[in-house]
């Protein structure tokens, strides 16, 4: 039974940070309740009764964990491989140009039209990405910024398109028209939104992780990360390693952008992203940067997101309390796990293991 | 362009660069120090959001500029703490505090005010104008008749500069953020300089914020710092890491903004967010060495640990 002792304590260990970092955040935001002139326990059971009470919050729930679980892994991936992509906003946003543009415009068959849009979501993030990708590797620029920097291009290039070019043809609201019926993706249920994304985002997960822990170039990126000197002296090219992750990274957050088109919106608009690509980092941290905790977290977040305006209805409490609980989460992480792999960006100063 | 248009774009280049001014030289004093600071907008909004609260409740722009650098302080001493204290990543903690100040100051203005259909407004804080200087053509108002608040960001352009290059502590923080290891060899306490280097950069993006909500705007809306905080990340970078670069992108990224506004005004036909994008794409020019090569301080965005 050893054996199972030393399981179980595994598991406390990768979970037991997550845990300790959602009881600091419910602690937290209760207080910031409770200052507000609320009623804590009120406003969490509004809260949970807004996410959980019916067939259609649930589903609900599944809608707004989509475009996050698609960021989350994205984020993943990335910090996995050591690149800190904070662009994952400008990345969805690049996506969701994308289906909104081909989705209104494009006439194909339906079992080509759809797998066909969504590809060209992912490469329009992939390639947003790449632009990071490049003048990081070419130019030694940090990714942090030029992500950072790209995201703020993206939001006046899709507040420019939906003014301009791609504006709706009846020339009445800053949009696009709406993505043609053949490339909508479908729902699973007909009387609730949850759609196909949902499960396409867990299949992107599974994928993931064999990505990470099941092949040659997973094995890769993240050594690269964890000690890219230490990775190179071991032949492992860590410069292609980070360009290809930062790559892919923005490819599963332009996805993100082209489902939520595809599937719930219909159409681009300003504001359409209330964040994700910053929630994702959260996300990411919660999970633990695995795969398979990202879809817990990215659960987590989605039941949150669509509990928070019930409890803004009942409980009078704004539903931006959400962004504190996200942030007390990530404080707690990096606070617990400070020293560790998390702490330091790209230059590690010694190898550890060599 | 006749002259009323250009003393209007001049005076309105100057109001718009004041707060990405403040907050880039805070800004520049903690990457200067080795910490890259992405929480920047986050005290900016927190800045603008005290400033408004108190400025309404105790009918004084002064307190309310003052307390919100308090508050700025406060959050730069939050930083520090998982940045310098816990060793936490820096990119990490910076995005977490964004989304704090998003929060707090969403569900505190809810609770204050409630969901009131007008806005809150205060009254601005006054400005004075230097006598004979005042009437210059074009750049006179524009530069000599601002508030305290305003002249001071402007004032702080030479003092930072000197405090940099040419005395003890300025030597200091620039040990410290290229060479954290000699630095603590020579004596000088890494962390402590850090503290205070996000402590510092806190007070200044919370200035400019209080600028944006009792100076400019005289009203708070939820999220009002609108990226400011980053384009001040970006003219930190165009201003190469030195106060006077930093004055010029500011007012520079001003101009950007302003002529956005006089363009649509005036009904000319370009597209508007081309402006808006103008400081993002010409930092990644920059950065990538297109214009010149700018240096970032070589220990920024490392933690430091003793051995």
């Amino acid at each position: 039974m050893g054996n199972l002792a030393s399981r179980l304590r595994r598991v406390a260990r990768l979970l037991g940070p997550s845990l300790l970092s959602l009881l600091v955040a419910l602690v937290a935001s209760g207080i910031v309740v409770a200052l507000a002139g609320g009623n804590p326990a009120r406003a969490f059971l509004a809260l949970m009764q807004g996410a959980f009470g019916s067939a259609d919050s649930l589903s609900e729930v599944g809608v707004k964990t989509c475009p996050l679980l698609f960021t989350g892994i994205a984020m993943v991936i990335a910090f996995r491989a050591g690149v800190w992509n904070i662009g994952g906003e400008g990345q969805l946003l690049l996506g969701a140009i994308a289906m909104a543009w081909l989705g209104s415009r494009l006439a194909l068959p339906d079992w080509l039209g759809l797998p066909l849009v969504l590809a060209a979501a992912a490469m329009a993030g992939g390639g947003w990405a790449a632009l990071a990708a490049v003048l990081k590797r070419q130019r030694a620029v940090s990714e942090v910024i030029s992500t950072i920097m790209l995201n703020f291009v993206a939001l006046q290039l899709v507040s420019y398109l939906v003014h301009g070019p791609l504006m709706e043809a009846a020339g009445q609201y800053p949009q696009t028209d709406a993505v043609s019926a053949a490339l909508r993706l479908p729902r699973l249920f007909a009387t609730h939104r949850l759609h196909l994304g949902f499960l396409i985002a867990l299949g992107v997960a599974a994928l993931a992780q064999v990505l990470l822990f099941r092949t040659v170039l997973g094995y890769q990126m993240r050594a690269a990360g964890l000690n890219p000197v230490a990775a190179r002296l071991a032949g492992i090219p860590a410069e292609r390693c980070a360009f290809l992750a930062l790559v892919l990274s923005g490819a599963l957050a332009g996805l993100a952008g082209g489902v939520e088109v595809s599937a719930v919106t219909y159409r681009l608009y300003e504001q359409f992203s209330p964040g994700w690509g910053f929630t994702a980092i959260a996300v990411a941290l919660l999970g633990r940067l695995n795969p398979g905790g990202a879809v817990v977290a990215a659960l987590f977040f989605g039941a949150l997101d669509a509990g928070s305006f019930s409890m803004q209805r009942a409980a009078g409490i704004s539903s931006v309390l959400v962004s504190i609980i996200q942030a007390t989460v990530i404080f707690a992480l990096v606070a617990v796990e400070g020293g560790a792999w998390l702490a330091t960006t790209r230059a590690r100063p010694e190898p550890s293991v060599l | 362009m006749d002259q009323a248009i250009l003393t209007g774009l001049a005076a309105s280049t100057v109001t718009m660069a004041v707060p990405l001014l403040l907050a880039a030289l805070g800004e520049l004093i903690a990457e200067r120090s080795g910490t890259i600071n992405i929480g920047l907008e986050g005290m900016l909004l927190m800045g603008a959001f005290t400033a408004l609260i108190a400025a309404y409740f105790s009918g004084s722009s002064a307190l309310g500029i003052g307390l919100a650098v308090g508050a700025g302080a406060l959050f730069g001493l939050l930083m520090a703490y998982f940045v310098v204290g816990a060793n936490a990543n820096q990119v990490v903690a910076g995005a977490a505090l964004n989304l704090l100040a998003l929060g707090l100051t969403g569900v505190a203005y809810r609770a204050v005010f409630g969901v009131t259909g007008s806005a809150i407004t205060v009254r601005g804080a006054p400005a004075f104008s230097v006598p004979v200087l005042r009437s210059l053509p074009v750049f006179g108002a524009a530069v000599f008749q601002q508030t305290l608040l305003g002249y001071a960001s402007f004032v702080l352009v030479p003092l930072l500069a000197f405090a940099l290059a040419r005395t003890l502590p300025g030597l200091a923080l620039r040990m410290v953020g290229e060479n954290p290891r000699a630095a603590e060899a020579q004596g000088v306490h890494v962390k402590r300089v850090r503290t205070l280097a996000l402590v510092a950069c806190g007070a200044l993006a919370a200035a400019g914020g209080a600028f944006l909500s009792v100076v400019y705007a005289n009203t708070f809306v939820e999220g009002m710092s609108a990226g400011r905080g980053f384009i001040a990340l970006a003219v930190v970078i165009v201003g190469r890491w030195s106060a006077w670069g930093i004055l010029l992108a500011a007012l520079f990224f001003g101009l950007a903004s302003s002529l956005q506004f006089q363009f649509q005004a005036l009904g000319v036909a370009v597209p508007y967010q081309l402006f808006l994008m103008l400081p993002y794409v010409l930092t990644l020019v920059v950065l990538a060495g297109y214009a010149g090569r700018a240096r970032p301080p070589a220990a920024l965005g490392q933690g430091y640990r003793r051995d």
